[in-house]
């Protein structure tokens, strides 16, 4: 034993540990979220509870089984439950009710040793709902119409309503929203002229023509979209809630209907996908507790994308000036540390630069000098995705400078100086030579600096990302792209929905499928710039002998 | 041969422009920080500016009567002067709207006709109270609205009575008032004063309605006990709840709520070790209305305010200012939304201090001899000092007098707080709030969350980092150390996430498994290793140590199983079932469920990779000639580590763990979502904290552009940015020097 503890071999294996829990915490992170992310899109099995309370009634409890724990018994003595006294610990469960108009909080705990019996009813049903979250009960009635039709009927009405659903939606948000933009820039343009002392009576005229035949284009449309309402809000489905109650459901609320309980594995599985299809293309409902993240995937792209568009060009060229041309003098030492701290100064400092300096100071000026007629409501003067884009550029500049240097020094220093033997100039060397051969680092660099971005919040939560963005910043409304518009972002839904929504409890599996679905496209960027880095390697290892 | 010339000439263009170009690009990134840097400077610059006082228009003006009160509008664009026949004239301070500078647009009478002004008493810096020779009293407040006509401003000045034009009814018996002072709500107005037959009388208008629609009122009157033959100043508190009455160097200070009750009574100590004892001179009413200020003639003025002490609360002195070295101090004008007043002697040397900041902001000359009279514009943006026929209108810039060094960074005693303290309380729903800007709790929070991360985070990572350069065969290296690496890139809101809504939960329930965790894992990694040891040798290469990361991992997540269901059982025996009761009412420290050891591991789990990659490669890059030559001599694996692996590398260890540092400091996400971001200085580890990255990023949205929150924030910024800085540049040099050093061995 003691010469064991002599040779050190206990040390090496304490150091070992290290390594243990490292591993195990990564991949248990990886794994925590993937679980936890992914059963949120797996259709849950439907409880009905039989139970007796601690004043003796019984009751009946349907739901989803959300979480169980155990907890000491010790802790429910003053409920002077009638439970077994010699166990130590009880087990508790958590359950998703719903029903969320019939009771004030859709989640329940239920004390395992009350319940009777516990069973699943096929015939039980999940209505997923618009408003008031889930509805669990058994379908009483389908009303189509004013009278009563059989209930086979109603999966074809709800595909009806959802049809419906689509085409007012395209009417509210794309003819709609063209006419409201269309009328908002004439009045703008309007005031410009005033402002310009411009404005003539004919001009006047004219403007006053244009908003008059779009306001009649508007009624119209509004017309259109009364009448669909009109045709949906006909058919109900009357529900038997857990304890009795009838509740009326408006098909036009109604998003999808399904008898959990009776789905085989195959049915479970090709829901479970419809189920991740629908995530990733629908907009958010219920304040973003419920619903699709499509708008903070898109938000999240189109900020990156912008910003790989600005850092590109500005980390090669820093990165060629230090590796090609910089000479070794107290000026490139002085970059090297600016290198180095950029990549150390917290983000938070560059949101609070970005925001002071990007947004106010070169905001409002571009403001008061192209955008007066929108004064006082800013345009550029706000925070919005062209001034997020412009600070991750920044924050994510070190990353490609660093990335593209490694790949230039790898390039054997023959083939520059055989280019250079051949006449080329230097330009011509960079250009035809050294940069296609070192195009796989900046590729590597460059995703390596988009996933950065796309997993920082913090200065986005100063220069413009918001939690509800009314419109996305790409739209079919001239001129297409607006950079001045506040976006989602993927990372910023995972904070506001999972700290600052009313309904934590019911928003947190939301919150694990978003946090899966960034933690995946960063996995997978990571993984792929570290594979095309690692070939670049080999490539030159064999380039060198 | 042209052509070629030609052809040549144009590479040659082009490549010395690529070089510029390049070079440009360069140079750009160094711009960026310093743009950085100079940026926030210059954000952060004017909160440290002392005040700047500046004379804008000066004008002689022949007012035929003694002039009593003077004031401007809130754009400084037209004054006013109210005369002791009972006149208000109103001047054109700009050019425009047919007026010259100077012109008096609008002259009315206030009294009525054959009386004259007795008494003119400012009340806030709107409000005047008249009092006419024939002893009526009337409240007046001079108001302008902007008119904006054919796109250009006109400000038209008039007078609004917000109790009515009727004479006020004060005292019951129609005694003459000598002193008499006012202060009002939306519901009642309240009026103490001293008649002249020496009774203190108060009297309450209230309200019908409401003042802001229906001056309609009911008055009740009542008397206070008090004696005096004659009293100096009366002042009532804004929020209508004290009463304060100077009588020579004794201050009274009444309750109004109910009954005037007599609250205490103020005697300042004054020096009396001069051959002329000093004695108070003036009395105002710091803005907020619970402080008053003294000023004596000895040149200075005391703060005093209601503080709780073990007998109750009583007043206390709080800080002096020295005005003045030999004069006496004749008057204090209070602004009506800062702590900011200014000062008065008798040769006519003004000054202008903040309390909470205990800023002395500026002194100087405005006029000479005593001011006639002396208000501040609306927005304590400038003064009106009328003196010697002269009206002369000054800008005020002092818009950050709240900060300064000290209030940043030393213990402030804040109002109505029972000592000084450190606090930061930046907003608050009222109007007269006292902001609390010391940037010491939240540095002290980075510090606490810093130090927690760390403590986590280096053992783990070092070891790791120790293992994976020197004991790792290279094939299993390639696969961990991306693995490890990995976890740097994952994004920090999801780890604030799992902290708060998982790990937090799980640490609050299962908080005995955690101490547990310290002394399970540990061992188990000993019993393995010594399992392994004993281990028959034909097994031993089945299985050999350089596996030992491998087998270790279902060990150490047997010995966490353990803990974790051992937990409860522990939680039962020896903390009677609840471990958090326990902590708080056992030992009597307050838990919070978002707290320290759940930052410590989240935010250690955000800095262990950047530590550990760091430092394995400078482990890594020992040169292999130093261990070999170790071996060689005898060393054991582990002594070679130690005494020449390890020594080599430290330099690059310790840049790593500064590295480290450096992200734990600016780390936001994080905290903000694993703590309950409460300000406070606690080293407790079941306690939160705040950050100044944090408190960034929760107040910058709301922050008003420009104001002194903003600066501090962007200050706040600057601290982090320069720590930063310093850190990384320490880390990067000692990593060069290293460098250096390998290539030299």
């Amino acid at each position: 034993m003691n010469n064991w503890f002599k040779s050190g071999s206990p040390w090496v294996w304490l150091s070992a540990g290290g390594v243990s829990i490292s591993l195990i915490s990564v991949l248990g992170l990886l794994g925590l979220i993937a679980w936890r992310g992914l059963s949120y899109f797996w259709p849950a099995d439907i409880y009905q509870f039989e139970m007796t309370d601690e004043q003796g009634k019984n009751l009946t409890v349907i739901g989803e089984i959300y979480e169980r724990e155990s907890i000491p018994a010790s802790q429910l003595v003053h409920l002077n439950l009638n439970i077994d006294e010699s166990a130590e610990t009880i087990e508790r469960l958590l359950i998703k009710t719903g029903n969320r108009e019939l009771v004030s909080l859709d989640f329940r705990w239920i004390l395992v040793p009350q319940i009777n019996n516990t069973s699943l009813p096929t015939d039980l049903v999940v209505i997923e709902r618009r408003t008031n979250g889930n509805f669990y009960g058994f379908i009483e009635e389908v009303i189509l119409d004013g009278r009563v039709v059989a209930q086979n009927e109603m999966l074809q009405l709800v595909e009806r309503v959802s049809d419906f659903q689509a085409e007012m939606e395209e009417l509210q948000k794309s003819d709609i929203g063209a006419i409201n933009y269309q009328i908002e820039r004439t009045r703008l343009k309007e005031r410009k002229h005033i402002l310009d002392d411009t404005l003539t009576a004919q001009l006047q005229q004219e403007f006053k023509d244009k908003v008059v035949g779009l306001k009649a284009d508007y009624s119209v449309l509004e017309d259109q979209l009364m009448a669909l309402r009109e045709k949906i809000s006909r058919d109900q489905i009357v529900v038997r809630a857990m304890d009795g109650q009838k509740v009326t459901i408006n098909f036009e609320d109604v998003l999808q209907v399904t008898f959990n309980n009776k789905l085989n594995v195959f049915e479970k599985l090709k829901m479970f996908f419809s189920q991740i299809g629908a995530f990733v293309s629908e907009d958010p409902r219920e304040a973003n507790t419920e619903g699709g993240v499509f708008p903070a995937i898109f938000g999240t792209v189109l900020m990156v994308l912008l910003m790989t568009v600005i850092v590109s060009p500005l980390g090669v060229v820093a990165a060629i000036y230090l590796h090609e041309y910089a000479g070794n003098n107290a000026l490139t030492k002085l970059l090297r540390i600016a290198v180095i701290n950029l990549a150390g100064v917290p983000s938070i400092v560059y949101g609070v630069f970005g925001l002071g300096f990007f947004v106010y100071m070169v905001g409002g000026s571009l403001d008061d000098l192209f955008y007066a007629e929108t004064l006082p409501s800013p345009t550029f003067g706000t925070p919005g995705v062209m001034w997020s884009a412009l600070t991750l550029a920044i924050l994510t500049l070190p990353v490609v400078i660093v990335s593209t240097e490694e790949g230039l020094s790898r390039i054997p220093s023959a083939m520059r100086h055989g280019s250079l033997a051949l006449g080329a100039t230097k330009a011509e060397t960079l250009w035809r030579i050294i940069l296609p051969i070192a195009s796989p680092a900046i590729m590597t660099g460059i995703i390596l600096a988009i996933a950065r971005a796309a997993g920082e919040v913090a200065p986005l939560m100063l220069v413009g990302v918001v939690k509800m963005a009314p419109n996305l910043p790409l739209d079919g409304n001239f001129p297409f792209l607006h950079l001045d518009r506040k976006f989602m972002h993927l990372g910023f839904h995972i904070y506001d929905v999972g700290f600052q929504s009313p309904n934590v409890e019911a928003a947190r599996p939301l919150v694990y499928a978003t946090a899966l679905l960034l933690v995946s496209i960063i996995v997978a960027l990571n993984i792929t710039a570290v594979s095309i880095r690692n070939r670049l390697r080999e490539k030159y290892r064999m380039l060198d002998q | 041969m042209a052509i070629a010339s030609k052809s040549a000439n144009y590479r040659k263009v082009k490549n010395s422009l690529a070089k510029w170009i390049i070079t440009l690009g360069g140079i750009s990134v160094l711009f960026t920080l310093v743009l950085i840097f100079m940026y926030l400077l210059y954000v952060i610059k004017p909160i440290f500016e002392s005040a700047k006082v500046d004379v804008i228009a000066k004008f002689v003006i022949n007012e035929e009567y003694k002039v009593l009160a003077t004031g401007v509008d809130e754009l400084k664009e037209v004054a006013y002067s109210i005369t002791k026949q009972g006149k208000i004239n109103f001047y054109q301070l700009v050019d425009g709207d047919g007026h010259k500078a100077g012109d008096k647009i609008l002259s009315q009478q206030l009294v009525a006709d054959g009386e004259s002004l007795t008494q003119l008493i400012n009340v806030g810096q709107k409000q005047k109270l008249l009092i006419d020779s024939a002893g009526n009293v009337q409240l007046i407040v001079p108001s302008f609205t902007a008119n904006f006509t054919s796109g250009k401003r006109v400000i038209i000045p008039n007078i609004l009575y917000p109790l009515g034009k009727e004479y006020l009814p004060i005292d019951e018996n129609n005694a003459a008032i000598t002193k008499l002072s006012f202060a009002m709500d939306d519901e009642k107005a309240i009026f103490v004063a001293f008649t002249e037959d020496n009774r203190l009388i108060k009297t309450t208008l209230l309200a019908e309605d409401d003042f802001n629609y229906d001056t309609a009122y009911e008055v009740q009157y009542q008397e206070i006990d008090y004696e005096a033959k004659q009293v100096n100043d009366i002042l009532v508190s804004s929020g209508l709840s004290m009463a304060f009455i100077r009588q020579n160097d004794q201050v009274a200070v009444f309750s109004l709520d109910y009954e005037p009750e007599l609250k205490a009574t103020i005697i300042p100590q004054l020096a009396q070790n001069k051959s002329t004892p000093n004695h108070i001179t003036t009395m105002a009413l710091l803005s907020g209305g619970s402080s008053i200020l003294l000023g004596d003639d000895n040149g200075s003025v005391s703060q005093w305010f209601e503080v709780a002490t073990d007998e109750g609360r009583e007043f206390k002195e709080i800080r002096r200012f020295k005005v003045s070295d030999n004069e006496p101090v004749t008057a204090i004008y209070t602004e009506q939304y800062r702590k900011s007043f200014y000062t008065e002697t008798p040769s006519g040397e003004m000054g202008m201090f903040y309390t909470t900041s205990e800023a002395d902001l500026w002194r100087g000359n405005l006029h000479q001899g005593n001011a006639q009279t002396l208000s501040i514009a609306p927005r304590a943006d400038g003064l009106v000092v009328f003196s010697n026929n002269e009206l002369a209108i000054f800008s005020v810039k002092n818009e950050h007098p709240e900060v300064t060094w000290q209030a940043l960074w030393q213990e402030v005693w804040y109002e109505s707080y029972p000592e000084p303290e450190f606090i930061w309380q930046s907003t608050s729903g009222s109007d007269d709030f006292e902001a609390k800007f010391s940037l010491v709790p939240i540095s002290f929070g980075t510090i606490k969350a810093a130090s927690y991360a760390m403590m986590f985070a280096v053992p783990i990572a070092l070891t790791a980092a120790i293992y994976t350069a020197y004991f790792m065969t290279p094939g299993m290296r390639r696969k961990v150390k991306p693995t490890i690496e990995m976890m740097e890139a994952l994004p920090t809101v999801i780890l604030g996430f799992l902290a708060g809504l998982w790990l937090a939960p799980i640490i609050e329930n299962y908080l005995p498994a955690i101490c547990l965790l310290l002394v399970f894992i540990p061992s188990s990694v000993f019993i393995t290793a010594f399992s392994w040891h004993k281990l028959p040798r034909k097994y031993k290469t089945l299985i050999p140590e350089t596996w030992a990361p491998i087998i270790l991992i279902p060990a150490i997540l047997l010995a966490s199983y353990a803990a974790f269901a051992l937990s409860p059982v522990l939680e039962l025996h020896l903390f009677g079932g609840d471990v958090r009761q326990y902590i708080t009412n056992d030992l009597g420290i307050s838990f919070d469920q978002r707290n320290a050891l759940v930052v410590g591991i989240a935010m250690g789990f955000a800095v262990i990779p950047t530590i550990f990659s760091m430092a394995e490669d400078a482990i890594f890059s020992v040169p292999r000639h130093l261990t070999s030559g170790s071996l060689a001599l005898g060393a054991t694996q582990w002594q070679t580590l130690i005494k020449v692996v390890l020594l080599t590398a430290s330099p690059g260890i310790f840049s790593a763990v500064m590295m480290g540092l450096g992200r734990a400091v600016g780390e936001t996400m994080i905290v903000l979502m694993a703590t309950g971001n409460t300000p406070i200085l606690d080293w407790s580890i079941f306690q939160g904290m705040r950050t100044l990255a944090a408190n960034i990023a929760v107040e910058m949205p709301e922050s008003e552009v420009g104001s002194s929150h903003y600066r501090i924030l962007f200050l706040a910024a600057f601290v982090l940015f320069v720590f930063t800085f310093v850190v990384n540049t320490l880390a990067e040099f000692v990593r060069q020097r290293l460098r250096e050093k390998y290539s030299s061995l």
